[in-house]
């Protein structure tokens, strides 16, 4: 027998599905523009934010199991980084507003002006071009994990110390961006925005056009960490979640494993703020709050951690049931949330997924009779 | 890089492969190694015995760059001061450690494992961009061909039994082409038939590189007959053949108690 493993991309079927996946998400839209008003086909055209919210909120599921399913680091701060590529993209539809301002100040968002500032900061320079404030959104949470991660890995913290870490600067952040003098909008922060790129961010087609660039951002951010955990650095992720001490006296860096990791998973959801917040017209500090990050580790948990198409469906599933809760019975949402953690975690540790694989093989051994197991 | 100086090694004669000259670590107070020194010589193979707390695996430590010790030497092949590596150096200089319990990455293939160990290039980028080539795949059935379990490798190594770990385990350090083998204790929790075919296995291995054992069966340490080193409390107690070291009356006293 000399038969060995291959990591495909994705298998024949999987490209399938990824397909068949791509295409319901884009069927939205059109369904949206080009079916009459009033058929069945036709969708309102409140879904098409709503679903491309959820697209996001996806990408940033998918960049938190990345870190946590397969390196099992457990991050508690990656609605941070989440929120900080939303605040750079924030950035850029403040400068496009110009002179349209409450206060018509060309350059001077309104905040500014009321806070009788005289000059733009220094850190807002750039925001003004779309390609500066779409990089920004790549590379600034992409530092801000650099920078802790190689801190925390370096000095070996692990486990729960790195979640309370990771927790204690998002609320750092969140109490920091809720400071009027830290020039971000304070309390309120950025709403108002009128245009991305010169098209209106009201009008429906640039509400479709930011849904369709959803979909390929999801699309894209599966990809990426299906390359990542196809790779053999996936299978060196996996080993230090087992044997950490192993994986280094086999002379891999465990910390620059990590680094990458985790570095490449705050990009991630850094590019999904960025094109969450155009969606959904605001940014401010509550999206830096403690519970945000939380709620990101209970969609990965009921979709599946460890399974990438898991962490998509948990997103979906648990953001629809709190549309769904939060207009029908918004008190309740909360207790639902949490009820539903505790079930997932003691009922079905390994999510939906895992509850699936588990009812087919249960399906396939009923089918065929067990085979004897040789030795 | 200092060399060591090795007291009574005549110049032109070949460096040990192992050298620790005085270490001593203390853990809060309690002296785990106190002032040991070993030489093992390449291609040697040496059994290490000594009761519970003599300092066996705080040795390996050492050796391996987990633990730093508070004082003295350690050197592999003359020229490599292990005390200024960490871990991951350490072992790609071709220091290769089994742990006492095996150690295996039990949610990966039998296969995977072996993957990960062969060695290539660990850098993490380096890692990402990691292919099982042609010339792995030949590493990785020679591995096969010495530890067995081929017929297991698409299984998780986990499903393993006891003893069947312990041989990938060694597998591994082979993968990564260790040329100094520490094995903290090999056999243990192995059936009678396994430590035996362990004992083969390490023979045929000492033929080629140097192997450091670290055991409490004295039957399996009599079976590799090779020299022996008593540890306790930290330091050398006593070293020669299996019949000397058991025919010593402070070794006796050690491992019978006073």
């Amino acid at each position: 027998m000399r038969d060995h493993p291959t990591y495909p991309l994705l298998t024949p079927r999987g490209w399938l599905v990824f397909a068949l996946v791509g295409l319901v998400l884009l069927a939205v839209p059109a369904a949206n523009q080009w079916a009459a008003t009033g058929s069945a086909a036709h969708l309102p055209d409140y879904l098409v934010p709503l679903i491309g919210k959820y697209c996001t909120y996806a990408m940033l599921a998918l960049a938190l199991d990345l870190i946590w399913g397969y390196a099992g680091i457990l991050s508690l701060g990656h609605g941070a980084f989440f929120a900080l590529g939303g605040y750079c993209m924030g950035m850029y539809m403040m400068r496009q507003i110009g002179t349209r301002g409450v206060y018509g100040n060309a350059d001077l968002p309104d905040f500014m002006v009321f806070l009788n500032w005289k000059e733009l900061p220094w850190y807002w320079q750039g925001f003004d071009m779309f390609w500066f404030a779409a990089l920004m959104a790549l590379v600034v949470p992409g530092i801000l994990a650099f920078v802790v991660g190689w801190l925390t890995f370096r000095s070996r913290v692990t486990g729960v110390y790195l979640s309370i870490i990771t927790q204690a600067m998002t609320f750092a952040l969140l109490l920091a961006f809720f400071r009027n003098n830290m020039g971000f909008g304070g309390n309120n922060g950025l709403t108002d925005f009128k245009e991305i790129l010169g098209f209106p961010i009201q009008a429906q087609t640039t509400r479709v056009g930011l849904y369709v660039a959803s979909v390929i951002g999801l699309g894209l951010t599966f990809l990426i960490c299906r390359a990542v955990v196809t790779s053999k650095l996936g299978r060196v992720c996996l080993a230090l979640r087992d044997a950490e001490s192993r994986v280094r006296f086999l002379g891999y860096s465990t910390t620059g494993a990590k680094l990458f990791v985790f570095t490449l998973s705050a990009v991630l959801a850094g590019l999904a703020g960025a094109l969450y917040v155009p969606q959904v017209g605001i940014i401010n500090p509550s999206e830096f709050s403690p519970a945000n990050s939380i709620e990101i580790a209970i969609w990965v948990a009921v979709g599946g951690r460890g399974t990438l198409s898991g962490a998509v469906l948990g997103a979906f599933a648990v953001n629809w049931a709190k549309t769904w809760l939060t207009g029908a019975a918004p008190e309740v949402w909360l207790f639902f949330l949490g009820l539903l953690f505790v079930a997932v975690t003691l009922l079905f540790p390994k999510g939906v997924t895992g509850l699936v694989q588990q009812v087919r093989n249960r399906l396939a051994t009923r089918a065929i009779p067990r085979q004897a197991e040789g030795d | 890089m200092a060399r060591p100086d090795i007291p009574g090694r005549l110049a032109g004669e070949p460096d040990p492969h192992l050298y620790l000259s005085g270490v001593t670590v203390s853990f809060d107070g309690f002296r785990a190694l106190n002032a040991l020194s070993l030489i093992i010589e390449k291609g040697e193979l040496r059994t290490i015995i000594g009761p519970n707390g003599a300092g066996k695996t705080t040795m390996m430590d050492v050796i391996t760059g987990k633990t730093r010790p508070d004082e003295g030497e350690v050197f592999f092949a003359g020229e490599h001061d292990l005390t200024q590596l960490d871990e991951a150096g350490i072992a790609n200089l071709g220091i290769g450690r089994k742990f006492q319990r095996p150690t295996v990455f039990e949610n990966l293939t039998v296969y995977e494992n072996l993957e990960l160990a062969v060695k290539t290039a660990r850098g993490t980028f380096a890692t990402l961009k990691g292919r099982l080539t042609g010339e792995m795949r030949d590493t990785i059935e020679r591995l096969f061909d010495t530890i067995g379990l081929a017929a297991r490798r698409h299984e998780q190594a986990g499903a393993l039994s006891h003893g069947q770990k312990q041989w990938l385990e060694i597998g591994m350090l082979l993968g990564q082409d260790a040329q100094l083998l520490l094995l903290d204790e090999p056999v243990a929790g192995m059936t009678d038939h396994e430590t035996a075919a362990t004992a083969e296995l390490i023979l045929r291995l000492a033929k080629e590189r140097t192997l450091v054992v670290v055991e409490h069966d004295m039957e399996f340490v009599r079976s590799l007959g090779a020299k022996v080193t008593v540890l306790h409390e930290g330091s050398v107690l006593a070293e020669g053949n299996i019949d000397q070291v058991q025919a010593n009356q402070r070794v006796v006293e050690v491992y019978l108690g006073r």
